[in-house]
């Protein structure tokens, strides 16, 4: 960077009249899209998105991931689940993520990637544990080494970094994939994270849910930037815009950008347009911020109807298709219900022992204490 | 075979360490070409490499973001916040993932990590580089707060820091770093964390404190010996999880206690302390407990820190006081 200062000096001192500034760096945010809200191809496609069973598998899971959602907000309204964050609307960003990554790469989620985790192994199960208000889901017995959801709004951002250090360091061929929302890209943690990425050129890529909402902050009231993605450019890597209810767009762009990561070419950072068809979570109330109009408006554009347009255009999805994989679909959530509803609470005791490797003894007197108690609380 | 000072202890026991377990990445600002700016990490880029020696960006909450995510992928990170004033952007990351990452995953994951920070005043620094906020970390569960007094104790604990498999807050008192010198063997054998170190056995009077305060209480209770007071001096090392039984045992013996720290008064952890004496060893006292402590005041700029930090002679005072009653 200095020898690039002195040189920009130089040429200035040989120029005797006033001119204009020189340029010395010049960007672009490019938007991908290649099936349109109406189902239609709008750009060249790969072939491995060509193939009838990778476009079933997206909207197999595509559609396994709403159904689930729509059965996780059923069961907290009739008070068999606390809060719990629905991610409707935005379930092509989930797939597509899961999809592109390979086995032992590194997940962060925040807290609407269900569709990215079940393609890991994560069970529907162990989601709906977790928003039960039991630890026990948060640890995967399938994709052991990805991170837990994450609450607290950008503050995974800065541990993919971590992940991603400890994969270069080791010379893995892994990637480190975090993805955040639209809000997060106002937070420090988000800019510290990316910044360092981007100095190490670190195995790690970022997706951001751009949902249009944090909560009910619309999508201009957190940044005067024309796209998210442009933020990467101060970092120092690229940045793109996709469709983010485009599987298709999505799949092909993150693939692309974990294989760049996964060959030593740095980070990416993909913002993903997409839109939050639902309530921030179960506790919030949408129609205090926003209208019906815009939400009416936006359905024309979610993700499945389109990728079912596409299919039955091309022949690869017939009726039965569709009546076997809802009768599948179902079947697995209720299961994956009746597992999580039968699963026992796991008593008092289990509060202390994980807290540390081994608990201290200052802290076996409380821990008897709860556990006498805890018969008035079972 | 020299004796050393405590800064160079660190040194040491971040070379050791680093020497037989190469999953130790050492990261911070300055720590790296540089060597810190106390120089606690002074050789470490040569011998290790820049890749273990990890100079960061200028950017605290990455340091403790990122340590959490080396380590739960294998890596044991020791990290260096540059002074406690630049450690509070920090406390979310502790707060919200170091210390629960084992518990909210059912210890599919973990964090074991150490945050090192010099901490506290007497080196007339600058605004922002004196303070002694030990205490917002000993009420956060899951966590060690591990302070050293003396260089041996340093190193000790140390490497019982590193290899420990949770999150360590490690604070150096800064105004120790090159106070006193010890002879410090270099024999990678770690002392244990979770307890209190009896520095000097006494039989009338209990001194309980930590850090750079205990060079304080050691010259009190000299002071004191000479008027005939035998004071049993406890350096409490490691302030969470806090090893009551050795102050309750010592206050049982001499029925007297004062409780000695830099940090503001309400609510550090003399409180806790106190609290817990009160509620385990109230009817061995022979006397109502005494804290000696900073002021409940900002830390002020350097012109009056010898004011806000507790000295020999209120240490004496208090201890006077106790036996008086």
């Amino acid at each position: 960077m200095a020898s690039q200062a002195i040189d920009i000096k130089n040429k200035k001192d040989s120029q005797s009249v006033a001119r204009s500034p020189d340029m010395v760096a010049n960007f672009e945010i490019n938007f991908y899209q290649y099936l349109n809200a109406e189902g239609k191809i709008v750009a060249p496609i790969p072939v491995v998105i060509q193939d009838p069973e990778k476009l079933q598998h997206f909207y197999k899971a595509i559609t396994q991931t709403r159904m689930f959602d729509k059965k996780a907000v059923s069961l907290q309204r009739r008070g068999q689940l606390g809060t719990y964050a629905s991610c409707l609307g935005q379930e092509a960003i989930g797939v597509a993520v899961g999809s592109a990554m390979q086995k032992q790469d590194v997940l962060l989620p925040a807290y609407r990637e269900y569709g990215a985790q079940f393609l890991r192994g994560v069970t529907m199960a162990e989601i709906l544990l977790y928003w039960g208000g039991n630890e026990v889901g948060m640890n995967f017995q399938q994709a052991r080494k990805d991170f837990p959801i994450c609450v607290p709004i950008a503050s995974q951002v800065p541990h993919a970094v971590g992940v991603a250090f400890a994969m270069k360091l080791r010379g893995e061929k892994r990637v480190a994939v975090c993805v955040l929302g639209d809000g997060a890209t106002s937070k420090g943690d988000f800019y510290e994270a990316i910044n360092a990425a981007g100095t190490w050129s670190l195995p790690v890529i970022f997706i951001v849910n751009n949902n249009g909402w944090a909560i009910s902050q619309p999508r201009h009231q957190q940044s005067r930037a024309t796209t998210l993605a442009q933020k990467a450019i101060a970092a120092g890597f690229a940045g793109e815009q996709v469709d983010g209810n485009d599987v298709l767009a999505l799949y092909d762009r993150i693939t692309q950008a974990l294989n760049k990561a996964r060959d030593g070419g740095g980070p990416t950072l993909i913002e993903a347009l997409t839109y939050r068809l639902c309530d921030h979570t179960t506790a919030d109330d949408a129609t205090r911020y926003r209208s019906d109009d815009e939400l009416k408006l936006q359905w024309n554009n979610e993700p499945l109807r389109r990728l079912q347009n596409y299919l039955i255009d091309r022949g690869y999805w017939s009726e039965q298709d569709q009546t076997r994989m809802l009768d599948e679909c179902r079947e697995r959530i209720e299961n994956a219900v009746g597992e999580y509803l039968s699963t026992p609470s796991q008593g008092a005791g289990s509060m202390f022992d994980y807290l540390y490797h081994s608990l201290p003894e200052s802290l076996q007197e409380q821990r008897r204490d709860a556990i006498k108690g805890s018969h008035k609380h079972d | 075979m020299t004796d050393i000072t405590l800064i160079d202890a660190v040194n040491m026991g971040l070379a050791t360490e680093m020497a037989t377990d190469p999953s130790i990445v050492v990261l911070g600002e300055d720590v790296g070409v540089n060597g810190g700016v106390f120089r606690a990490t002074a050789g470490l880029q040569k011998r290790f490499g820049q890749h273990r020696v990890v100079d960061t960006p200028l950017s605290e909450t990455l340091i403790a973001g990122m340590s959490i995510g080396m380590a739960a992928e294998g890596l044991k990170p020791v990290a260096e916040i540059q002074f406690m004033g630049f450690i509070y952007s920090v406390i979310e990351q502790i707060l919200n993932h170091a210390t629960r990452l084992r518990n909210r995953t059912r210890g599919r994951l973990s964090c074991p990590m150490v945050l090192r920070a010099p901490f506290g005043g007497g080196i007339h620094a600058p605004e922002h580089h004196s303070e002694s906020t030990e205490a917002l970390f000993a009420h956060i569960p899951g966590l060690r707060l591990v302070i050293p007094s003396s260089p041996s104790r340093a190193y000790g604990l140390l490497l019982a820091s590193i290899r420990d498999p949770d999150p360590v807050i490690f604070l150096e008192p800064k105004r120790v770093y090159r106070l006193i010198k010890q002879d410090v063997q270099d024999n990678g054998e770690a002392l244990p964390l979770d307890v209190c170190f009896v520095l000097r056995e006494g039989t009338d009077i209990t001194l309980v404190s930590w850090g750079a305060m205990i060079h304080e209480t050691l010259l009190a209770a000299e002071l004191l010996a000479k008027s005939g007071v035998i004071a049993e001096v406890i350096d409490v090392a490691t302030l969470k999880p806090l090893d009551i039984d050795t102050i309750l045992e010592s206050v049982s013996k001499t029925g007297r206690c004062v409780i000695i720290h830099e940090a503001a008064r309400t609510c550090g952890i003399g409180a806790e302390i106190a609290a817990q004496i009160a509620e385990k060893g109230l009817l061995n006292l022979l006397a109502p407990l005494e804290r000696v402590t900073g002021y409940d005041t900002i830390m002020p700029l350097f012109k009056l820190e010898n004011h806000y930090l507790p000295d020999v002679d209120r240490i004496v005072a208090a201890a006077n006081r106790t036996l008086e009653s």
